[in-house]
């Protein structure tokens, strides 16, 4: 066994780039859900909305990287909230979780399909429009830095990633303890109840479905950014569900939770898949129970089983209040 | 009760609109002398049921009405359709001089119309204090951009704050106001929802059966809170089933069965109104109904 890289590589989970992503878009999500109780089960899509709003204007369409920017996070999101709430959020809970879903998917298919290849790559995907980020880094890319966790590219993705997301949190932070932040609990909690009040509940909702969409396409910008591609694949129905997961594990309805959340998810994933195939490796685990290519599903299946340890003692997940949650029975 | 509440007009004067309602007669539908809420031909259907067909109805400013009638009556969508959260078939609806058909529901609170429910909404997990904070109006902190901005709403919330706390104070909630909402009992979510519908400082508040479940001490100091709303010139419209209760606090009672307005009057003439009689007890019935005992 290698202690040093099982340490490395949960460490890497814990603060690097996969985490910073999902974190972000779980903060979105966090709004959706946790705080004003939008069931978005398609935050995905607006992931996608942030990696293809950037990488289409400047590869598509030769614009600048700050206006890729400002299109992917401000008038992409903006463009699905409007198509995704519109015609749900007057309806019941329900029918925004549905349309959500189907929207991440047909989404995901038609940037996928042949008939867009032109703009879209399809399922090649575009690249090499996040050139003006990496001129930027202070880097050498030849160089590893933090403790040699990261090259020098990496380092300069999760320095930024960082610092986007605190400002992230720290701007969910104040909209949830402003009167704004009020509001949309109270829509949470009931609606009706909101509406008697004078507050516009439909209103707050796509408020709500936007600025947490936006959160979502910062974590799906940032990682087109890290890995030099959009996609199709990097935004199948999974990526929603771990978001999901990081949420939920984080505590659902707390600002950090989510960012918990996606840390302690990531740090089990890589600690798992570490110690899995250097047991696979050196033969202590024996082939015949798992070869070294299972190693990835059974990763996932470990991340199940404590998900489901977790329903069972710690529901509110490990930010949440458990006395918060059981006013729920009463 | 000196707490300034409502933004009544001085001319409103609770005392001599309930000395003009000697005058009306007791018929149902009968115009006021200063009606606030008017409906006008309201009709709503579920399926084959009938569950509303009012002709005419007003409520007179200033003074308290009762609303009602056996269970099913439609009372509770009556209230519904006045408020804009349900769509009747057909019908218009006048608040304060003013055509509210087309308001959505939640713009009637602006107008100065707030209701409660009959299955209490407290928002459980949020405070007290938030539950009542959420009841002001146009409030800066409730724009989205502007919420990140705390400086530009801080000085409203601060005196939010102290208008919910002195509301609290008198209907003696002070001391829970950082329990979350949903540890109250009952009684007091009531309280807390009626309160919080006064943060809104409301021309009109509709409750819808306040003091169901709450216990008989309780009751006095909510009936008394009802009375000093009417006294500082709110107009209080009221579901109850209790008779001892509308009795003691009613300036006027309206009685809905089966969808429609069957009767109106003061609350000592009622139970004698052959009407009312029928419509609690079933028609053929000959002695006038005892409003003293519960129903
Ligand atoms: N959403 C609905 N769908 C179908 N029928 C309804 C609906 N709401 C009310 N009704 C019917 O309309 C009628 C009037 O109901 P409503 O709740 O207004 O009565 P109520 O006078 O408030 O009675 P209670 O005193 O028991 O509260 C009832 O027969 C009820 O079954
Ligand atoms: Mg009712």
């Amino acid at each position: 066994m290698d202690i040093g890289a099982i340490f490395e590589n949960t460490m890497r989970g814990f603060i690097g780039e996969q985490f910073i992503f999902f974190a972000l878009a779980a903060i979105g999500l966090n709004i959706h859900f946790g705080f004003t109780g939008l069931l978005n089960f398609g935050q995905a899509v607006f992931m996608a909305a942030g990696a293809y709003g950037l990488s289409m204007m400047v590869v598509t369409w030769g614009l600048n990287f700050w206006v890729g920017v400002f299109v992917g996070l401000v008038i992409f999101p903006f463009i699905l909230a409007v198509i995704l709430g519109a015609p749900t959020l007057r309806l019941r809970a329900d029918y925004l979780a549905i349309v959500t879903i189907a929207a991440a998917e047909i989404f995901r298919i038609m940037v996928r399909s042949p008939t867009f290849d032109r703009w879209t790559g399809s399922s090649d995907g575009l690249g090499g429009f996040a050139t003006d980020f990496y001129d930027l880094s202070p880097f050498d890319p030849s160089e590893r830095y933090f403790f040699d966790l990261f090259i020098g590219n990496q380092m300069w993705v999760v320095l930024i990633g960082w610092i986007v997301l605190a400002m992230a949190a720290f701007a969910c932070w104040l909209l949830i303890r402003s009167p704004w932040g009020r509001v949309v609990k109270a829509i949470r909690e009931d609606e009706d109840a909101a509406r008697s009040l004078g507050k516009n509940a439909y209103w707050y909702k796509m408020q709500a479905l936007y600025i947490g969409g936006v959160f979502g396409a910062m974590g799906g910008m940032l990682r087109a950014i890290g890995t030099q591609s959009a996609q199709p694949d990097n935004f199948i129905t999974d990526v929603t569900f771990f978001v999901w997961v990081a949420l939920i594990l984080g505590g659902a309805g707390k600002v950090l939770g989510p960012v918990i959340g996606a840390a302690v998810l990531y740090a089990i994933l890589n600690f798992s898949d570490i110690v899995l195939r250097q047991g696979v490796e050196s033969n202590n685990i024996p082939d015949s129970i798992m070869s070294g290519t299972q190693v990835g599903q059974v990763r996932f299946m470990l991340v199940g089983l404590g998900l489901v340890l977790l329903a069972t003692f710690r529901p509110q997940g490990i930010l949440g209040n458990k006395e918060e949650m059981a006013l729920d029975d009463r | 009760m000196t707490a300034d509440l409502p933004a009544n007009d001085a001319v409103n004067d609770p005392e001599a609109a309930r000395a003009a309602m000697r005058d009306v007669a007791q018929e149902p539908g009968v115009a006021k002398p200063d009606p606030i809420l008017v409906a006008d031909g309201v009709a709503r259907r579920f399926g084959g049921l009938t569950a509303v067909d009012v002709e005419h109805v007003e409520v007179q400013r200033g003074i308290i009405t009762a609303l009602i009638g056996p269970n099913g009556a439609g009372k509770t969508t009556l209230f519904n359709l006045l408020t804009n959260f349900d769509t009747p078939d057909a019908g218009t609806r006048t608040f304060d001089g003013n055509v509210i058909d087309k308001v959505p529901a939640h713009k009637i609170a602006n107008h100065g119309m707030v209701r409660t429910f009959q299955l209490t909404k407290a928002l459980s997990k949020m405070s007290v204090l938030d539950n009542m904070m959420l009841g002001a109006t146009n409030q800066r902190g409730e724009k989205m951009w502007r919420s990140m901005v705390p400086f530009s709403w801080k000085q409203q919330e601060a005196e939010i704050e102290l208008e919910a706390e002195a509301l609290l104070d008198r209907f003696n909630m002070l001391h829970m106001r950082d329990e979350f909402a949903g540890t109250l009992s009952g009684g007091q979510r009531k309280l807390l929802e009626m309160a919080r519908a006064l943060m809104v400082k409301p021309k009109m508040v509709m409750l819808d059966e306040p003091m169901a479940g709450v216990n008989p001490a309780l009751t006095q100091s909510l009936l008394q809170h009802v009375v000093g709303l009417r006294d500082e010139g709110m107009t209080v419209l009221f579901v109850e089933h209790d008779m001892d209760m509308v009795q003691e606090i009613s300036d006027w009672v309206i009685v809905m069965a089966e969808g429609a307005i069957i009767a109106e009057g003061p609350p000592g003439a009622i139970g004698s109104n052959q009407a009312v009689v029928d419509a609690y007890l079933g028609s053929h019935h000959g002695e006038p109904l005892d409003l003293d005992a519960d129903i």
